[in-house]
C-alpha cells in the first residue's frame, strides 16, 4: 500500500451549506502534506472526517488501508489527531497528561513514555507543572506530544501553529520535520502558505468546497504567470501563487 | 470491536483518576462539597437548632439526613462544569478520535460524581459523629442508606452531564445547579413538613428529597420505612433512567 490517504469525491454539507463539493487527493505514505486555505474553507471539516470524527455525505475515504465508514477501529487504531485548539488538560501537569494518554494507548510503561517524549519536545523542566502554568507554545509541544504517544504511523495537525509566535512556529517546524524523518506521515492544515511551503512534499489548495490545485511547490510555481516573473526579481511565494490561481478561479 | 470491549474498564478508571484529580486539585470543589455543608450543619446544630421542634431528641439525629443531600446537590454543578470544558477544549474530541470505547469517557465523569460523594459524604458523616451523631442501624441499614445515595448521586450526575454536555456557555452549564441546590432547602431535611403553610407543604411533601430525607432518616433510626422507601427509589431511578438516556443521546450526536 503506497497511499496513507485517499480521498475520491468527498463532499459534506451542514444543513445548508454545502462545505465540501467533492474533494480528491493522495497522501503519499511517509510523506509531509499540507491542506491550504482560507478560514472556512472546510479544513477542519476534512480532518475530522479523516480522523472518524465525522461522516460524510458522499465519497470514498480510506484511511491506512481502512474505509473511515466500515472500520472506524481500526482507522483510530493507526491515527493521532492534534486538534485545531490545543486538547490538553490544564488541571493535570504535562508528564500527566502525556502518561494519561499512554495508559489510554493501553501501553506497558507510561511512565517511561511519558519521560522519553518530554525529553524530545524539551518539556522536561517543567514537566511536573500543571499544563495551566505553560506558554502558547509549550502548549501546542505539549499536545503534539500527546498525539505522538505510542508512535502512530499518520498524524493529523489541524492548523497547528495558529497563534504562536514565530519563535514557538520555527521550533514547532523543527518538531514535525524530526518526526516525518522518522517515517510518520504527515497531514497537516494551515492558512500560512509560508509553512506550507517550509514543510510540505505536497501542497493541496482548497478552496469554495474542492481541491483546485495540488502538487510539490515547484509544481505550484510553475503554475504562476510566467509573463509576471519577467518583472519579479524575488521567487514568487507561495502566497502569490495561491492569490493568482484563486483570482483566476474567481474571474 | 472485540479489544475495544475488553479494555472498557481499564479506560474508564483512566478518566476516573483524572478527573478525581480536578476534583482533589479544586479547594472551590474541596468547599463546596465538604466545608459547606459542615459548616451549615454547625449552623443548624448550635446556632438553630435550640428553637427547632424535629421531634428527635437529638437535632443532629434529624439533620444528618438532610446535609448528605445537600453535599451531594452542591456537587452536581462541577459535574456540569467539568463536562462542558471537556467538550469545549477538545478533550472529547481527542479521546473520540483514539481506540478507546466512547462511553468510557463521560462514564469517567460519572463515576467520579460517585467516588468523590463517597469522600465527601464519609467526612460529613465522621464530623456528625463528634458532634454527637449517633444510630442504631445495623450494618443492613446502612447499606441500604449508602444504595439510595449512590442513586441520588447518580440521577443528579446524568442530569448534570445533559446539562454539561448541551450548554453553551460555562454559565448555562452551571445553572443546572440552582434549582437542585433549592430541593433539600423546601423538603423535611431541616424542620417537619407540618409547620408548613399549605403550598409549600405541598410541594415540599411531594417532591423526590422529602421521601429521600425521610427513608435515610427511617433506616438510620431503626423505623420502619413504609412506603417512603419505594417512593424513594422510583424517584431516584426514574429520574437517573430519563436523565441517562437523554445524556448519552446528546452525547453520542456530537461524537
Ligand atoms: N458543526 C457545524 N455546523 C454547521 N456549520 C459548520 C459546522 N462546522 C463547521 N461549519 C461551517 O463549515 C465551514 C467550514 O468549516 P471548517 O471546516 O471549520 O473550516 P476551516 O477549518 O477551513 O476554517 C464554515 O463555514 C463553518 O462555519
Ligand atoms: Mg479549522
Amino acid at each position: 500500500m503506497q497511499n496513507s490517504i485517499q480521498v475520491k469525491g468527498l463532499q459534506k454539507s451542514y444543513k445548508q451549506l454545502h462545505v465540501l463539493k467533492g474533494v480528491d487527493f493522495e497522501v503519499e505514505k511517509g510523506s509531509i502534506f499540507a491542506l491550504l486555505g482560507s478560514n472556512g474553507t472546510g479544513k477542519t471539516t476534512i480532518v475530522r472526517i479523516l480522523s472518524t470524527l465525522l461522516k460524510q455525505d458522499s465519497g470514498n475515504v480510506t484511511v491506512n488501508g481502512f474505509d473511515v465508514l466500515l472500520k472506524p477501529e481500526s482507522v483510530r487504531q493507526s491515527i493521532s489527531l492534534t486538534g485545531q485548539f490545543a486538547a490538553i488538560d490544564e488541571v493535570l501537569t504535562g508528564r500527566e497528561n502525556i502518561t494519561m494518554i499512554a495508559r489510554l494507548r493501553h501501553l506497558s510503561n507510561p511512565r517511561q513514555v511519558a519521560a522519553d517524549l518530554l525529553e524530545r519536545i524539551g518539556l522536561t523542566d517543567a514537566a511536573d507543572r500543571r499544563a495551566s502554568t505553560y506558554s502558547g507554545g509549550m502548549r501546542r509541544r505539549l499536545d503534539i506530544a500527546m498525539s505522538l504517544v505510542g508512535n502512530p504511523p499518520l498524524i493529523f495537525l489541524d492548523e497547528p501553529t495558529t497563534g504562536l509566535d514565530p519563535e514557538a512556529r520555527i521550533e514547532f517546524w523543527k518538531i514535525v520535520k524530526e518526526l516525518s524523518g522518522n517515517g510518520t506521515t504527515v497531514f497537516l492544515t494551515t492558512q500560512y502558505l509560508e509553512e506550507a511551503e517550509q514543510l510540505a512534499d505536497k501542497i493541496a489548495i482548497l478552496h469554495e468546497g474542492r481541491i483546485i490545485v495540488s502538487g510539490t511547490f515547484a509544481e505550484l510555481k510553475q503554475l504562476f504567470p510566467p509573463t509576471q516573473v519577467e518583472y519579479i526579481e524575488k521567487q514568487p511565494t507561495l502566497e502569490e501563487i495561491f492569490l493568482a490561481i484563486v483570482g483566476k478561479k474567481e474571474k | 470491536m472485540e479489544t475495544i470491549k475488553n479494555y472498557f474498564f481499564a479506560d474508564m478508571s483512566v478518566m476516573l483518576g483524572r478527573s478525581m484529580r480536578h476534583v482533589l486539585r479544586s479547594m472551590d470543589t474541596i468547599i463546596t462539597v465538604t466545608i459547606m455543608p459542615i459548616a451549615m450543619m454547625l449552623l443548624f446544630v448550635y446556632v438553630l437548632g435550640g428553637a427547632i421542634q424535629s421531634g428527635t431528641d437529638n437535632y443532629v439525629d434529624y439533620l444528618l439526613p438532610g446535609i448528605l443531600l445537600i453535599a451531594i446537590a452542591n456537587s452536581v454543578g462541577y459535574v456540569s462544569y467539568r463536562l462542558f470544558n471537556d467538550v469545549q477544549r477538545g478533550i472529547f474530541e481527542r479521546f473520540n478520535s483514539m481506540p478507546i470505547a466512547r462511553s468510557a469517557a463521560i462514564w469517567g465523569h460519572i463515576m467520579t460524581s460517585l467516588v468523590s460523594n463517597l469522600i465527601s459524604l464519609t467526612v460529613i458523616i465522621i464530623v456528625a459523629l463528634i458532634m454527637g451523631f449517633r444510630s442504631p442501624a445495623g450494618i443492613l441499614a446502612w447499606l441500604a442508606v449508602a444504595g439510595i445515595l449512590a442513586l441520588f448521586t447518580l440521577a443528579l450526575a446524568w442530569i448534570a452531564a445533559i446539562a454539561g454536555l448541551s450548554a453553551k456557555s460555562v454559565d448555562g452549564a452551571t445553572a443546572i445547579a440552582y434549582p437542585i441546590h433549592f430541593l433539600p432547602l423546601i423538603s423535611s431535611a431541616f424542620v417537619p413538613t407540618a409547620t408548613m403553610p399549605g403550598p409549600v407543604r405541598a410541594f415540599a411533601e411531594n417532591q423526590p428529597v422529602t421521601s429521600i430525607v425521610e427513608t435515610i432518616r427511617a433506616l438510620l433510626s431503626n423505623q420502619p420505612v413504609g412506603n417512603e422507601i419505594w417512593v424513594a427509589l422510583a424517584w431516584c431511578i426514574g429520574i437517573m433512567l430519563v436523565a441517562y438516556i437523554i445524556a448519552m443521546r446528546v452525547y453520542k450526536k456530537q461524537a
